[in-house]
């Protein structure tokens, strides 16, 4: 049975929790494994309907590649959330784990190797462990920028060695295999893409459960510990750099694995699976998700993926839409797109959401008004910008605006500024809404 | 033997100094804020397409003043509306935003400027070679660039150590509490610098972007080099980023000279490989391959064994 006194005790007797006590409660809740059986249950349920829900062959490979994302951003965030580490050069073990499974897909199909393809990220993921041990051994000395600025060298190293070795690596075009040259496992051989889903899913969830598991090992919790002060961490007799070790070594595992689910998946890696491009990618799926909390780079992995095969669909400018996101999250939200709903636990807890919900939904036609404005300005000003002569259709919300004219931009600037005068009008109110529905006084900044 | 030598040895001096224009703005704003801008590329970026966009109207010279000012103006408001925004969560948020800016600044360009590489050229008055040697042509343009990098070395260097806002700057770096209980407006210092910093990038950016390409890429390829020289030459040590510049300038010009290789030491050895072997790239290895990656060896093996860098005190 799990802990659960501390919740019905945790109260005083005014009826307001220090902040202390509440993070320390929330702790402990957070600490038993079995009040997180049902979010478990849940998931697998997901997991098994989801290609019942969106049959469609897209649906199912934008699947996979969350899939893939959400094991590689968990991986990170092992380094990065729990462990205080900024890697630049995630990446690394994420490709070499997903370029050697290739190689050992290959030689199962050409030099009879028997493994089954399931049994495949597991292999990925023992040779991201086999290049962090020794990356991990020199790296994880400082924690900080040193980190970041190691993580970033190796990660440029093995970038350009990727060209360099061609027999390995396979040059421009990267290294290719098939994964149904496998043994079949109980009559399956993997050739549709569902079928790849499953197994997909099958890893995520487990690679998830042990990742969780993981941060409520002692190792876990003392990789946080360091992470918040590796001074004292040192006085209660642990050595921060071997702490930093263990969860580096974790982290490239999972990573490794992530890489082989990539192999499986796509059948060919390229230079590109481990440049600092991807690295940087894991970190936005990570920070946007939010780094403070497990289920943080879940979110931001399926988030991100959407962003990446749905809007990359419709505009070419969903790069820059994913940079703003990126650069607002890192100034105006921190904790994240979970840290923006976990803000409102405490007001669902006290039943006073209900006129904040009210608020919002205020709020929500001045940005929806600033929101459209300024997508239209952006996606017209590309437009304008880039597009030959005599032609100036901008396609926009199913809308063909011809940017040659005034009234389109007009319109678009007339939404954007208004929009954003509302909203700054509004934000006063927000604010106190917001305070008192989570009990802070006089309305928290 | 002695052509390679002596154009080796100029190039490598164009690409220093270079370097050095954007690690010396670097290694202050790092020593004064302890915030290593992942950006600082990007505005050396943003130097380059703005100066191609003034050249398109006024012509290569006003571009060379306007431009970097106009990037100094960019790099005070990202300072004051950005950076201490961040400030409050720490240096790894800090570090978190300029890589966001980084990219953002990417995204902003192709936005405006497109994809494409930007036809930006040098003034057409310096479009000649300067002197031949050995046959060979050392165009104008490459002595102009050495010409303004020295410039900007010996006028940051006098200001300083002669001026007394260089005064304030160093006390800064060493001691912010200090500077700012002695009356001194400390953020307005940082902001000055960041401002600073930003416009010798821009300035970087101007006189590169018609030797070196004016495309969305070009802070990409630069920046981590700038990071491997500030660190390899000690975090805050002007002079040492000055010479981490010019060894990384003449590494990176003389490993693609010398065309030597792992087969070649091989051969004199007497060993022959097998041209189908899974090794067989280990072996065929030559210098200008490698060229690319031995700035990332340094950056490592200075991190492992001397972490302060050659010329820093602090350890990074």
């Amino acid at each position: 049975m799990s802990v659960n006194q501390s919740t019905t005790t945790g109260a005083t007797a005014d009826g307001v929790e220090p902040a202390w006590k509440r993070v320390a409660d929330e702790q402990m809740r957070r600490g038993a494994f079995s009040r997180t059986l049902p979010v478990w249950g849940a998931a697998v349920v997901i997991l098994m309907i989801m290609p019942l829900v969106f049959p469609s062959a897209v649906a199912v490979t934008i699947m996979n590649q969350m899939g893939i994302s959400i094991v590689f951003a968990l991986s990170y965030n092992m380094l990065l959330g729990q462990g205080g580490m900024l890697s630049f050069g995630h990446a690394v073990y994420f490709g070499l784990g997903g370029f050697l499974s290739v190689h050992v897909m290959n030689s199962v199909e050409y030099d009879g190797w028997w493994l089954p393809l399931p049994l495949l990220p597991l292999v990925g993921g023992l040779f991201g462990l086999a290049f962090a041990i020794p990356i991990g051994g020199f790296s994880t000395r400082r924690a900080g920028t040193v980190f970041a600025m190691i993580s970033l060298g190796v990660g440029e190293l093995v970038a350009a060695c990727s060209i360099i070795f061609v027999a390995f690596f396979g040059g421009e075009e990267g290294v290719s295999g098939d994964r149904t040259m496998g043994p079949p496992v109980f009559g399956f051989e993997f050739l549709s893409e569902v079928e790849v889903y499953y197994l997909t899913a099958g890893v995520v969830l487990v690679a998830a459960l042990f990742m969780y598991l993981f941060s409520r090992t002692p190792a876990g919790r003392m990789a946080n510990a360091v992470r918040d002060n590796e001074e004292r961490a040192e006085f209660v007799g642990y050595s921060q750099r071997y702490v930093r070790f263990v969860s580096f070594c974790a982290s490239g595992f999972f990573a490794g694995m992530a890489g082989g689910l990539f192999a499986i998946n796509y059948e060919i890696l390229t230079e590109e699976n481990l440049n600092l491009v991807t690295s940087g990618w894991v970190l936005l799926m990570a920070f946007i998700g939010g780094v403070g909390f497990f289920v943080g780079p879940i979110v931001g992995a399926i988030v991100l993926t959407l962003l990446q095969t749905v809007l990359s669909n419709h505009t070419e400018l969903w790069q820059l839409y994913v940079g703003i996101l990126f650069v607002l999250t890192v100034m105006y939200a921190p904790r994240g797109l979970t840290g923006l709903v976990a803000m409102h636990g405490p007001a669902l807890r006290s039943g006073r959401l209900g006129p904040l919900v009210a608020a919002y939904g205020v709020a929500l036609v001045p940005l929806v008004a600033f929101l459209a404005g300024a997508i239209l300005l952006l996606e017209m000003g590309n437009v304008a910008n880039q597009s030959v002569v005599g032609e100036s259709e901008a396609h926009v919300f199913g809308l063909s605006l011809d940017v040659s004219t005034a009234p389109p931009w007009l319109v678009a600037a007339v939404l954007a500024v208004g929009g954003a005068y509302a909203l700054a009008r509004l934000a006063p109110r927000l604010r106190d809404a917001f305070g008192r529905a989570t009990g802070a006084a006089g309305g928290a900044p | 033997m002695t052509e390679l030598v002596i154009f080796s040895l100029l190039n490598g001096l164009v690409t220093g100094l270079l370097l050095f224009m954007l690690s010396s703005g670097l290694t202050l704003i790092f020593s004064m804020m302890g915030v290593l801008n992942f950006a600082h590329a990007s505005f050396y970026m943003l130097g380059a397409y703005f100066a191609y966009t003034i050249s398109t109207y006024v012509g290569f010279w006003p571009g060379l003043v306007i431009a970097p000012l106009l990037v100094g103006v960019a790099g005070a408001l990202v300072e004051r509306y950005g950076l201490r925004h961040v400030h409050r969560h720490g240096h790894v948020a800090e570090l978190i935003f300029t890589f966001g800016l980084a990219f953002l600044i990417e995204e902003i360009v192709q936005f405006f400027w497109g994809k494409a590489t930007k036809d930006y050229s040098a003034p057409e008055i310096l479009q000649f070679p300067l002197f031949t040697l050995y046959g060979q042509n050392f165009p104008a343009y490459k002595a102009f660039m050495i010409l303004i990098s020295v410039g900007i070395f010996i006028g940051l260097f006098t200001v300083l150590s002669r001026s007394r806002v260089g005064l304030i700057i160093q006390a800064a770096i060493t001691h912010p509490h200090t500077v700012s209980n002695l009356g001194h407006n400390v953020p307005l210092v940082f902001m000055g610098v960041f401002g600073v910093g930003s416009a010798l990038a821009g300035l970087a950016g101007v006189i590169a972007g018609p030797a070196l390409g004016t495309f969305p890429g070009m802070a990409f390829v630069l920046g981590s080099i700038v990071f491997v020289v500030i660190v390899v030459g000690g975090l805050g040590s002007l002079a040492g980023a000055f010479v981490a510049s010019l060894l990384i300038g003449w590494l990176q010009t003389f490993a693609i000279a010398l065309d030597w290789s792992v087969n070649d030491l091989l051969a004199l050895l007497g060993v022959s490989f097998d041209a189908d072997h899974a090794l067989r790239d280990l072996w065929t290895l030559s210098l200008p391959q490698v060229a690319p990656i031995l700035p990332y060896i340094l950056l490592i093996l200075i991190l492992i064994f001397r972490p302060t860098g050659l010329m820093g005190k602090r350890e990074t």
